[in-house]
């Protein structure tokens, strides 16, 4: 059972990486979103190898939903002709490399430098984490983000259905 | 032109060679050896057919539980567990002192949890497109007796019951057309993208108390994730096709499912808070005993949940009066318009699978699981897994067990098939219309309702009393629903031939 749960391990961590890569390079938006609809499922089968069921299927419930949308925004947005894909000018593709390398050289720091803590003995098997407790959990020692993240959705969703109304004469 | 309009037997035979030709051969005279003896006896071939897959159904869930069984026992004397191969006489040993009578090598065999897996697998593979051949043939029976119509009737002879599978090798042999303009790539994979999801929510689907594949304690959201993710291959599907139709079908597919995803998640939350568990055997258990136990009737709020769950789900299968995606009178098939052959199947595959599937979830949520209405007259002992065979038997037949799980679903696809060849289909603003401005309000209110029901019943001894008698009345009104529902398809079969009229009846087409 240990050698089929790294096999996987490393199955889902190439997925994520190869589809990664190729959400950047591919020049569809769609395909895009269908590249990214991998990397989300293997994170979701990562969480999954870690027994933290809850977060995998959560995963896998929000970002199908996302990935839907994002489809639909891109059949929307794009034609199927050759060449509709919008360039970057010179000037935004200076600002992304800034923002990549920062962000890159931050990561780095964190891998390299962070106090990684070494558990004693073999690696404890995953226990995974009862419903009810992340529940009770969430309405009660993390109330003040998660009414924080409900209130900024609600925003959201308020402007976006003013947004979309039609005007009124 | 002509020899096409001629009947079966006059047509001249279309030639094969080599391989093809010998089996061709074979499925000639293996037609021609068992359509006599199917046409005399279909009710029997066809009992002993389900009796039979039943009995081995059972035999190899046996035997999996008497493998796993007699592995913990072998690990009990002292080796350490689950990593080790066990040899055939530690398992004889084993299954002597667990009382397990089966044969020590087929313990040997299955004490590989990967290999017991595997079967699982197979065991839901098969039993997915068993029930696709079936409910397809169904669908189209049930079509044409509502449409005063006979029918798939040639086919294998006793009402062309064999239809579906002379169906599935002409779709195998047909070509696998990609249009020139097409997405190659997505176009392929968008039926595997629908068909995968939809099986490998079965994977948490449990059809007993023992019967699951993998008893998850998020089996509610994964099976929901799964459906999910289903919708995004019908969508690819319609993009990738290049075909204006498509492209419409798989749009009216996102809008519907975003939209409808909402209410049907909402509506599920309604049991998920009486039973405090998104476990789907801790609310199968909570519903243990009988008809008058069953969530549905729990309070009038579980009653309109499940009513509004069912619409929802009619919806996130496409079937109408949702199924705008495919609407063959306006978008030729929809998101599927340019697929054939085993790519188109598949797709059939995944809607019947889905169909399963969600009312799969309205039965164990709602309807009582895998209980017979009158599972609470069954002894307790005899729903045990370590009762005498005989007693299992008789308790899985009659009062709880897969085959009433099945039978509910069976019911429930019924209702959905009745529903999609009665109801016109709505329009793409009406379909949204419903959702947003009916649906979503009405269970906002039931939601709110149910938790202050379910905090009054538990705050305050007299509204419990209160609840159950609600409850009581909740389950005779359910009843005499249920019976009327069934009165009424059983007039409506019955009368049948009132419908169709005598002709096509008394006079058979030739070669039938």
């Amino acid at each position: 059972m240990i050698l089929l749960e790294a096999l996987m391990f490393y199955v889902f961590a190439a997925t994520m990486i190869g589809s990664s890569l190729a959400i950047l390079l591919s020049r569809d938006i769609v395909r895009s979103a269908v590249w990214l609809l991998g990397t989300l499922g293997a994170a979701a089968g990562l969480y999954f190898l870690l027994a933290a069921n809850f977060l995998a299927a959560v995963q896998l419930i929000v970002y199908a939903g996302g990935v839907l949308v994002l489809i639909v925004f891109g059949v929307m947005l794009t034609g199927r002709q050759a060449g509709a894909m919008p360039l970057a000018r010179g000037s935004e593709i200076a600002i992304a490399a800034v923002v990549a390398l920062i962000l890159c050289a931050g990561l780095l720091v964190v891998a390299l430098r962070g106090p990684w803590i070494e558990l004693p003995g073999p690696a404890p098997a995953p226990v995974a984490a009862e419903m009810r407790t992340i529940g009770s959990e969430l309405l009660t020692s993390y109330l003040v983000p998660f009414e924080v993240a409900s209130v900024l959705l609600l925003a959201v969703m308020i402007g976006a259905a003013y947004l979309a109304r039609p005007e009124k004469r | 032109m002509s020899e096409y309009y001629l009947p079966w037997p006059e047509r001249r035979r279309p030639e094969f060679r080599g391989a093809a030709k010998l089996a061709a051969t074979a499925a000639r005279v293996l037609y021609q050896a068992s359509a006599p003896i199917v046409r005399r006896f279909p009710g029997a071939i066809f009992t002993t057919a389900v009796v039979f897959s039943c009995l081995l159904a059972w035999l190899v869930a046996l035997s999996l539980r008497a493998a796993w069984l007699v592995q913990q026992q072998a690990a009990d004397d002292g080796a350490p567990w689950p990593n080790r191969w066990f040899s055939v006489e530690e398992l004889r040993a084993a299954a002597a002192i667990a009382n397990v009578g089966w044969p020590a090598w087929l313990l040997w065999a299955l004490q590989s949890e990967f290999v017991r897996d595997v079967i699982g697998v197979v065991g839901v593979l098969a039993f997915v497109s068993l029930l696709a051949m079936f409910a397809i043939w169904w669908e189209r029976k049930v079509s044409a007796f509502m449409q005063s119509r006979l029918g798939p009737m040639r086919v294998g002879g006793w009402h062309g019951w064999s239809q579906s599978l002379a169906d599935g090798i002409k779709l195998i042999a047909k070509e696998d057309l990609i249009p020139d303009g097409a997405d190659r790539a997505l176009f392929r994979l968008a039926p595997y993208l629908a068909f995968v999801p939809a099986l490998a929510a079965f994977m948490a689907l449990p059809f007993g108390v023992y019967w699951v594949f993998r008893d998850l304690d998020v089996a509610l959201l994964f099976i929901l994730a799964m459906m999910g993710i289903e919708v995004v291959g019908v969508l690819i599907a319609g993009w990738a096709s290049n075909n204006k139709w498509s492209v419409y079908g798989a749009m009216r597919e996102a809008c519907q499912m975003v939209g409808y995803e909402i209410p049907m998640g909402m509506s599920l939350l309604v049991p998920v808070m009486i039973a405090g568990s998104l476990r789907l055997n801790e609310i199968a258990q909570l519903q243990a005993g009988g008809w008058a136990n069953w969530l549905a009737f729990h309070s009038p709020w579980a009653f309109i949940a499940m009513l509004s769950y069912f619409v929802a789900s009619l919806a996130s299968c496409k079937r109408a009066p949702f199924d705008l995606p495919e609407a063959e009178s306006e978008l030729v098939a929809g998101f599927h318009t340019e697929y054939s052959g085993f790519r188109w199947a598949l797709f059939f595959f995944a809607e019947y699978a889905a169909m399963f599937v969600v009312s799969g979830l309205l039965t164990v949520l709602f309807l009582g699981a895998w209980d017979a209405p009158w599972s609470g007259l069954a002894p307790a002992a005899w729903l045990s897994p370590d009762a005498p065979l005989a007693q299992q038997l008789i308790a899985g037949v009659f009062f709880s067990g897969p085959l009433w799980f099945v039978a509910k679903c069976l019911f429930l696809i019924y209702v959905q098939m009745w529903l999609r060849w009665t109801l016109p289909r709505l329009r793409i603003d009406q379909v949204l219309y419903s959702c947003v401005q009916v649906m979503l309000p009405l269970i906002m209110l039931v939601l709110l309702a149910s938790t202050f029901w379910e905090l009054a019943v538990s705050a305050s001894p007299a509204f419990g009393a209160v609840a159950s008698v609600i409850q009581a009345i909740l389950a005779i009104l359910g009843a005499i629903i249920a019976i009327g529902i069934l009165y009424v398809a059983a007039a409506g079969f019955r009368a049948r031939r009132a419908l169709v009229g005598d002709l096509a009846v008394e006079r058979p087409l030739r070669g039938g």
